[in-house]
C-alpha cells in the first residue's frame, strides 16, 4: 500500500516536472528567438532615468531574468534629465526618459519602447465630456473653480491629483503645461485612489494612467479625441509621451544590452508593458 | 527524576541570561532608532538651513527651483492635534465618570466594551470611513468642493484618541478613595458636584497621562489622516486640504530621491523630537501622580 502510493506520488511528480520543463521551454524558444542569439549571456545592463518609467522597467526585468537568468538589469530612478546625461557620459547602459530628446541632446539615440497615455477622470455624473487642453490648465490652475463655466452643471470643481514624485503627476503637469502651478484639492498617493475621489466626488476631476481606468469614472475626451490605446498609439491623443530607451552612439553595445533592447522590442515584452501600464509599440 | 541543584541553577542562570538579552534588545533598538534618524536627517537640515527648514512656508520638492519649508506640516499637524483634544477630552472624560460613577454594572460593560473596541479599530478602517462617509458629508454640509480638509482629519483624530483618554480616565477614577466621596455627600454635595469637584480632580494626573497618551496618538497618526486630510502643503485653514508631518513622509516617500528624500528624514527628525518631548512630559506627569498618592 505505501509503497503504491509513493509510486503513483513519483509518477506525478515526474509527470509534473515533465510538464513543468516542456512549458518552460516553449515559452522561452521563442523569445531567444527575438533576442537573437542561442549562446547563454551574462553581464549586466545597468539602466537609469525616468521614475514613471519604474513599472515598465521592473516588468522588463523580471520577464528578461527568466529569459536570461546570467544577466542583471539595475535600474536606478534619478529622473528623466539625469537618465539622459547617464547613457552621454556613458555611466548608464541604457538612460530611460519619458520625454523625447531635446536637439541640444547629442550622441545618443532615442529608441521609443513604449507610449503612456495619461486620462483625464471626473465623476460618471458629470455632464461635461469633453475638455480642451486650456479648459484642463484652467481647471488645475485654479483659474476656472464651477463645472457650470463648462456647460455642466452647477458644481464646484475639486482637483484631484497624485504626490510630487509621481511619475503620472508629472506626465500630466508638462504636458498639460501646469508644472509646479497647480491647485490641487487633494494629493493622493496611489492611481487607484485618485480613481476612488473622483467616483465619490460629484464635482472632481484628476487624472489617471490609460490602463488604470475603471467604470466608476468617466474619463473626457480631449480636445474631441478618445483617450484609448490606438488613439494614444496614432498620436492623435495629446496627453501622452515617449518612454525612451536612450543609448550612446559611440558605444559599442554589450551582448547583455543587446539582448535586453531586443527583449524590449519582442511581442513578449509588449505584454508585460501593457500590463505595467504603458501601450506598446510592439 | 529529581532535578538537582547544579541543573537548578544552571536554568536560573540561563533564564536570567535570556532575560537581560530581551530587555538590551528594546534599548538596542530605541537607540539604533535615535541615531540612524539623527543621522539621515541631519544632513538635508544642514544643506537647506534650519531656519528655512522649519519656518519655511512653502514646500515643493520636485518643483525646478525646490523649497522644503515644512511649517506647513509642523502647524497642520498641530492645529490638528489641537483640535481632535478640544472634541475629544470633554467627550472622553464625561464619558469616564458616566463608566466610572454612573452606569450600572451592565450598561457599564458594554459601554466599556464599545470604547475598548474603539481602541482595536485598525487606523485604515477610520480612513476608510472617513472618507466614504465624513469627507463627502463635510463637501455637503459647508458647501466646499472636497471635504478633504483639515476639519475631516480633526474629527476622525478626536474619535482615535477617545480610548486612550477614556482608559486612562476610568482607571485613575476608580482608584480614587471612596471616602473622598462619601464625605463630599456626607458634606450636602449633590452627585454631580461630588463627580466633578472632588473625584475627578483627584484622578486628576491620571486623566492628565490619558490625554497625553491621546495627544501622542493624534499627532503620529499617518494612515487615518492621509485619507481624509487632502495631502496638499497648505498652510492650515480649517476648510483647507492640509499636510500633516506624518503623511508629508508617507506621501512622498515611495517615489523620493535625493536631497527630497533626505528632508523627509529630516521631516521624521522633527516628528520623533516631538514625540520625544511629549513622552517625557508624560513621564512627568505619570510619576507626579505616583508622588501625589
Amino acid at each position: 500500500m505505501n509503497i503504491k502510493r509513493t509510486a503513483a506520488g513519483l509518477c506525478a511528480a515526474l509527470l509534473l516536472a515533465a510538464c513543468f520543463t516542456g512549458c518552460g521551454s516553449s515559452a522561452s524558444d521563442p523569445a531567444s528567438n527575438a533576442s537573437g542569439a542561442s549562446a547563454a549571456i551574462s553581464g549586466k545592463v545597468s539602466t537609469g532615468g525616468s521614475t514613471s518609467m519604474e513599472k515598465v522597467v521592473a516588468a522588463l526585468q523580471e520577464g528578461f531574468a527568466e529569459l536570461r537568468p546570467d544577466v542583471t538589469v539595475t535600474y536606478d530612478p534619478t529622473g528623466s534629465g539625469a537618465g539622459i546625461t547617464g547613457a552621454m557620459e556613458q555611466t548608464l547602459d541604457i538612460g530611460l526618459s519619458s520625454r523625447d530628446l531635446k536637439d541640444s541632446e547629442t550622441g545618443v539615440t532615442g529608441t521609443v519602447v513604449a507610449l503612456d497615455g495619461i486620462a483625464v477622470i471626473v465623476n460618471n455624473t458629470n455632464g461635461v465630456d469633453d475638455l480642451s487642453i486650456e479648459q484642463i490648465a484652467a481647471i488645475a490652475k485654479g483659474e476656472v473653480t464651477n463645472w457650470s463655466e463648462l456647460g455642466g452643471a452647477d458644481v464646484k470643481i475639486a482637483v484631484i491629483g497624485r504626490e510630487a514624485g509621481s511619475g503620472t503627476r508629472d506626465g500630466f503637469e508638462s504636458i498639460v503645461g501646469v508644472e509646479d502651478v497647480c491647485a490641487y484639492d487633494q494629493e493622493l498617493t496611489s492611481t487607484g485612489a485618485v480613481i476612488t475621489a473622483v467616483s465619490s466626488n460629484e464635482g472632481a476631476i484628476g487624472y489617471a494612467s490609460l490602463s488604470a481606468l475603471k467604470d466608476t469614472v468617466k474619463a473626457v475626451t480631449v480636445d474631441g479625441v478618445v483617450c484609448s490605446e490606438s488613439t494614444v498609439l496614432d498620436g492623435t491623443y495629446a496627453i501622452q509621451r515617449p518612454f525612451v530607451f536612450v543609448t550612446n552612439d559611440s558605444v559599442e553595445p554589450s551582448a547583455a544590452v543587446l539582448a535586453f533592447l531586443a527583449f524590449a522590442a519582442s511581442p513578449e515584452a509588449a505584454d508585460l508593458i501593457r500590463i505595467a501600464g504603458a501601450v506598446p509599440l510592439a | 527524576m529529581k532535578k538537582t541543584n547544579r541543573t537548578r541553577d544552571f536554568v536560573e542562570v540561563v533564564m536570567n541570561v535570556i532575560f537581560f538579552t530581551a530587555g538590551m534588545a528594546a534599548i538596542l533598538f530605541t537607540a539604533l532608532i535615535t541615531v540612524y534618524l539623527f543621522i539621515s536627517g541631519l544632513p538635508a537640515i544642514g544643506e537647506i538651513g534650519i531656519l528655512e527648514f522649519l519656518f519655511g512656508t512653502r514646500w515643493a520638492s520636485t518643483a525646478d527651483e525646490p523649497s522644503y519649508g515644512i511649517l506647513p506640516f509642523i502647524l497642520s499637524s498641530f492645529y490638528g492635534t489641537a483640535g481632535a483634544v478640544l472634541i475629544g477630552v470633554p467627550v472622553g472624560l464625561l464619558t469616564s465618570v458616566y463608566l466610572s460613577k454612573v452606569a450600572g454594572p451592565r450598561t457599564a460593560r458594554v459601554v466599556g466594551g464599545a470604547v475598548e473596541l474603539l481602541a482595536g479599530i485598525p487606523s485604515v478602517i477610520y480612513g476608510l470611513i472617513g472618507m466614504i462617509v465624513l469627507v463627502p458629508a463635510v463637501a455637503e454640509l459647508f458647501d466646499l468642493a472636497s471635504g478633504a480638509t483639515l476639519l475631516a482629519a480633526t474629527l476622525v483624530l478626536s474619535v482615535m484618541i477617545l480610548p486612550s483618554i477614556v482608559s486612562a480616565s476610568v482607571t485613575a477614577l476608580n482608584a480614587v478613595p471612596p471616602e473622598y466621596e462619601q464625605a463630599s455627600l456626607a458634606l450636602g454635595a449633590t452627585q454631580m458636584e461630588t463627580y466633578f469637584k472632588v473625584s475627578a480632580p483627584a484622578a486628576g494626573s491620571g486623566i492628565a497621562a490619558g490625554i497625553v497618551l491621546g495627544v501622542g496618538r493624534a499627532i503620529g497618526e499617518a494612515m487615518a489622516v492621509m485619507m481624509v486630510a487632502g495631502n496638499v502643503a497648505n498652510m492650515p485653514g480649517l476648510f483647507r486640504s492640509v499636510r500633516f508631518l506624518t503623511t508629508a513622509i508617507a506621501s512622498e516617500m515611495g517615489y523620493s530621491s535625493g536631497l527630497q528624500r533626505q528632508a523627509l528624514f529630516s521631516i521624521a527628525l522633527v516628528l520623533f523630537l516631538f514625540i520625544m518631548a511629549l513622552n517625557g512630559f508624560l513621564n512627568r506627569v505619570l510619576k507626579g501622580g505616583r508622588h501625589h498618592d
